[in-house]
């Protein structure tokens, strides 16, 4: 236990609902507690006969037991698991005010429903006569995230945000191309996230860094002159990550198609946006979904995702093979003949476990997740009425469903982003986004989604009331918090020089 | 602070001439701002290297910063010890910490980078932006 | 609505303290023009037993009560429900991405375990966090050899997946990599006659699968050799993980991509699995994907964190090892548990039913007059068969006795639709299998 937890000035006992105690079990790693003879789960026999596998296969194909891999009971796989999850958090626990990755409830009815018999144990390669089932669940999810996002074509093959801004880049590719117009580079607000410009040189683009702003936003003159003819699209997140909404969006979108140009959005910030208004009615051609933002799919984590496209008609020929389709007779299909595809991005139809899961969401709200995106938007404009004034607002702009504040004032104090966010983990929240977006020098990106009830988001803004204060009468505490975890600060200089990335005995 | 023999460029490299051997290394600025570093990639013996373009890496845990070369010329050495011990770019940046030895295509193209007197002003300068 | 923790009273407050009159004046910042003035035409609200029937329903529509032999990429294996029970405590299912390690460190842990696990199946000696399918995973491990090697073009085995070919083919064309295709023999292995010095010394890598989609197992070492001779590295692509139990690793590949569905996870139609990618130390700079590092806090205490990186998008952008950011945590956690249940002896043994339960299939169905074994090579629990008619006719008869038979290799091989790929797996119990052959013989007794 780290045991330098020091005169803490909580809030008052009668006002703390929420108590998070670390189980210090000094728990090893599975393989410390392996030893032979011991098993955690057996098969039926076998009721054919046992054949030799050095003769099946030959003595040089064959091999031995596999080394150090763990011999454990059952139970001891079962506690192992239960105790390092006890050294998690998780949205089950409390909020995330991470921004951009709207870490709201994953609903355990998709739980429930993806693991049905008839569900969970279809073979993608199985007759399409024997999936109908599945097809019309991809079906019916399609035509659900096109209603939201205004769009008229979709794949739901990508497997996370980043792959499907690959293939939306791929869409974009093809497209020019197939006009005779290959084109050469992609531009991309300074404020994007990594993945945009990972995802740009991989379709094989050159990146164009575009500045944003003093507002945070496109600076259309800018892009009026940056937008050159061998410019393919340009890339963007709206709401921005800075939480505001392109204001000048339609001049955007104007200045772009009159060049020839696309106009591609990151749809990480749709928890802003659904059933308040459409990116396909504000002039998106391509955009791609994180359904484990949005969609509550669960973050797991790191993962699963899925990652769906939604594109114009313009760009539908090129779409990832096969489509998923309905038939006039009304069954469904997986349709190949696509002979303008971009290809495929990956094996199979897509997360399908993901995908069913954010149906079951979508179904659960109907046209009522309008108010899905009212409550997001309203928690985290009482979150920043709540801290203006105790942390520097960098943009003083309309906040949507986060806000960026920044360490400015805290600075001063030598406590920095990073302080702030370990500190709040001593009062039971995860830290929020720290230094992105880039253009915010000590960034401190808040979103709560959703999802927060009154009570927790009060709490939050507590603690963070709380530690701007410790930051100007105790530093050191910020500076050398989380002191109530299982381990410290971790040496992260250590693990990058000498990197130990596996267990030896 | 900065060698009185040595040259700099506005990246934050040195250069230390020996005839027409250069040695090259980055600046006691450019260590303080990348961190702890953890990790140092520089190119063979016998490539070349051209003024402006990057030739390798240093990484701290959070941030990669490119090295630029500040003259023409094929490198003869690379620094042993940086492989097994990065960090001395943190302790000692402007002597056992160099990066490589490059035989100078030009030796003039010294005399176009600031002397130790403007590369302090310059640092100087950019200390206030912050 | 249930997922919705407000009253109406509370959203009244909170908008005065905002200082606003109504919501919409937080949306003020959207044109006019683009506010929606009329509800989503969306299916729903429905209630959580809406939800369940609806879904029920579909699964009604699939394949209840068949047998399948397919395989192809994706097996039906045992699976304990442990790891469902594990996986689904929210400090798991609902937790995000470990980047603050010390409210993490269940994450962390069980990935550092799942990244040695992956080293001891394979051979090799680093794996990382996972990417997001076996055939992504073989496709940045064919970038991976680009940029080790600086060359630009790779050969792959025409005996690999279909599909991964496919997801390489897309990704390569962009980025001016060539993938260049070489055929199998009689073995069913690749054609090496074809790995010429000239090839060899010109490409990145060569590309294998094994078991490959033929079912047949490559010669890994010869093949290493051959790359390595010519400054080429290998790549192998493992889609039936499960076979890793008993068939000697490909530790003399440079880079391994594995399917690791086998390891407990369901087919679930396409998705969700785990992909793996497992190399040698001295690459591990170029490896895509998040790696979890062993280290220590001020106290000395043991800690797991995110290492290594800089080779991210989230710091390298547009110089990064890929673009991956989102992978599939849960489900490498759930094949880790998976293997910690089944362990040392119990992979084995798995290994060795399936071999055996492939045999015996494959004795029952020679029986049948007609039917030849397609490729002369070793098989694991894959084996193909040619059959005296289409397999498309064969498994259109097979369906009507609620089997689904082979996968059809004229789908991708237009040069062998009579040959069709046999999966045996331990679920299959011997009955079922006795009832295949059975009724694959009085199918091909009948005239077409």
């Amino acid at each position: 236990m780290n045991t330098k937890v020091t005169d803490v000035e909580a809030p008052a006992p009668s006002q703390v609902r929420k108590v998070r105690q670390h189980v210090n079990q000094n728990e090893g790693l599975i393989f410390e507690h392996s030893l032979p003879g011991k098993r955690g789960m057996e098969l039926p026999p076998l009721d054919v006969p046992a054949v030799d596998p050095v003769k099946e296969l030959g003595a040089a194909f064959t091999r031995g037991s596999v080394e150090g891999f763990p011999e454990v009971s059952e139970i001891e796989v079962i506690r192992h698991f239960t105790r390092l999850s006890t050294w998690n958090y998780a949205i089950d626990l409390g909020m995330y005010p991470l921004g951009s990755c709207t870490m709201k409830y994953n609903p355990r009815v998709n739980e429930y429903v993806a693991r049905l018999d008839g569900l969970a144990t279809e073979h993608p390669e199985q007759p399409v006569e024997l999936s109908q089932g599945c097809l019309r669940i991809l079906y019916d999810l399609k035509q659900c995230l096109l209603e939201i996002t205004g769009m008229d074509a979709a794949t739901l093959q990508p497997a996370a945000g980043a792959q499907g801004e690959l293939a939306g880049l791929l869409m974009i590719r093809a497209y020019h191309e197939s006009r005779g117009d290959a084109r050469r580079t992609v531009l991309i607000p300074d404020s994007a996230h990594g993945t945009n410009p990972a995802s740009v040189v991989i379709a094989g683009y050159e990146v164009k860094n575009i500045k944003s702003n003093d507002r945070g936003q496109i600076d259309t003159d800018h892009l009026r002159e940056f937008c050159t003819p061998d410019v393919a699209a340009l890339m963007l997140t709206n709401p921005s990550t800075l939480g505001v909404f392109e204001e000048r969006i339609a001049e955007i979108s104007d200045i772009l198609h009159e060049r020839g140009a696309l106009l591609y959005m990151d749809g990480a910030n749709m928890n802003a946006l659904a059933g308040v208004t459409r990116p396909g009615d504000f002039g998106v051609d391509v955009m791609h979904l994180n359904l484990h933002k949005t969609f509550s799919t669960p973050h797991g984590g790191g993962g699963p995702g899925a990652g769906p496209v939604m594109v114009k008609k313009i760009l539908e020929p090129f779409l990832p093979a096969p489509v998923v389709m309905r038939k006039d007779n009304g069954t469904y299909a997986l349709d190949h003949n696509r002979p303008q595809s971009v290809g495929r991005v990956r094996a199979f139809v897509g997360n399908f476990g993901v995908l069913l899961r954010a149906l079951a969401y979508t179904l659960a709200y109907g046209p009522g997740i309008r108010q899905v995106t009212e409550d997001a938007v309203l928690n985290a404009n009482y979150i920043r009425k709540n801290l203006e004034g105790l942390f520097d607002l960098p943009y003083d702009l309309p906040s949507m469903h986060e806000v960026v504040f920044s360490d400015a004032k805290q600075k001063a104090h030598g406590v920095n982003t990073m302080d702030i966010a370990k500190r709040l983990i001593d009062y039971g929240f995860h830290p929020y986004t720290t230094a992105f977006p880039l253009i915010v020098p000590g960034a401190m990106m808040i979103e709560p989604t959703e999802s927060e009830s009154r009570e927790e988001l009060d709490m939050f803004i507590d603690a963070m009331k709380s530690i701007a204060a410790e930051a100007e009468s105790n530093p050191e505490l910020v500076k050398t918090a989380p002191h109530s975890t299982r381990v410290g600060r971790l040496d992260e200089v250590a693990a990058a020089r000498k990197p130990i990335l596996r267990w030896k005995p | 602070m900065y060698p009185a023999n040595y040259r700099y460029t506005k990246d934050h490299e040195w250069i230390q001439l020996d005839g027409s051997i250069g040695t090259i290394g980055i600046t006691d600025y450019a260590q303080q701002e990348l961190g702890d570093v953890v990790f140092v990639e520089v190119p063979k013996p016998g490539a070349t290297v051209k003024p402006g373009q990057s030739f390798g890496t240093v990484e701290s845990v959070k941030a990669v910063s490119e090295i630029f070369s500040p003259v023409s010329g094929e490198v003869t050495e690379t620094n042993p010890l940086l492989a097994d011990a990065p960090e001395t770019i943190n302790k000692d940046p402007h002597k056992s910490a160099w990066l490589i030895k490059v035989k100078l295509a030009d030796p003039k193209e010294v005399s176009a980078l600031m002397d130790a007197t403007a590369y302090e002003a310059y640092v100087a300068e950019k200390a206030k932006e912050h | 609505m249930r997922y919705l923790p407000k009253s109406p009273s509370e959203r009244t407050e909170m908008l005065a303290d905002i200082g606003v009159k109504s919501i919409d004046e937080l949306f003020v910042s959207i044109p006019e023009k683009f506010r929606l003035t009329k509800p989503l035409n969306l299916p729903g609200p429905l209630s959580e037993s809406e939800i369940i029937r609806y879904f029920q329903d579909r699964a009604a529509e699939n394949t209840r009560g068949y047998t399948s032999f397919l395989g192809a990429g994706v097996y039906q294996h045992l699976r304990s429900v442990v790891p469902d029970a594990l996986i689904q405590r929210g400090e798991f299912l609902t937790s995000y991405t470990p980047y603050q390690a010390e409210y993490a460190q269940g994450t962390l842990t069980a990935i550092f375990e799942f990244q040695t696990l992956m080293c001891q199946l394979t051979g090799q000696e680093v794996a990382n966090a996972s990417m997001y399918d076996g055939s992504t995973a073989l496709t940045e491990a064919i970038l991976m050899t680009e940029r080790v090697t600086g060359r630009h073009s790779v050969l792959i085995a025409r005996s690999v997946h279909p599909e991964y070919r496919q997801v390489a083919h897309t990704y390569a064309k962009n980025l001016g990599l060539e993938v260049e295709e070489i055929g199998f023999t009689e073995s069913g292995q690749l054609d090496r006659s074809k790995l010429t010095k000239e090839k060899l010394s010109k490409v990145a890598a060569v590309v294998v699968q094994s078991p490959n989609f033929f079912g047949v197992l490559e010669d890994i070492p010869a093949l290493a050799e051959s790359a390595h001779a010519h400054g080429a590295l290998l790549v192998t692509a493992t889609t039936e993980a499960v076979s890793l139990g008993i068939v000697k690793p490909p530790a003399e590949a440079d880079i391994v991509a594995m399917e690791g569905q086998a390891f407990g996870i369901p087919p679930s139609y396409g998705g969700p699995y785990v992909g793996v990618i497992a190399t040698r130390d001295k690459f591990v700079r170029q490896m895509p994907g998040r790696l979890a590092g062993q280290t220590t806090d001020s106290e000395g205490r043991r800690g797991f964190v995110l290492t290594l990186a800089t080779r991210e998008q989230h710091i390298r952008r547009e110089k990064a090892t890929s673009n991956i950011c989102t992978n599939e945590a849960l489900y490498a956690l759930a094949a880790t548990i998976h293997l910690c249940l089944i362990g040392k002896e119990g992979i084995r043994e798995q290994a060795h039913q399936n071999l055996s339960k492939a045999r015996f299939a494959q004795a029952e169905l020679l029986k049948i007059p007609g039917v030849k074994l397609a490729f002369s090579g070793a098989t694991f629990n894959e084996f193909t068969l040619e059959f005296p008619r289409s397999v498309k006719l064969l498994n259109a008869a097979l369906l009507k006795e609620k089997i689904i038979g082979p996968y059809t290799l004229g789908v991708h091989y237009p040069e062998l639709t009579k040959r069709g790929v046999v999966c045996v797996t331990e679920t299959i119990p011997r009955a079922e299998i006795e009832r295949f052959a059975a009724t694959v013989r009085t199918t091909l007794e009948q005239p077409i």
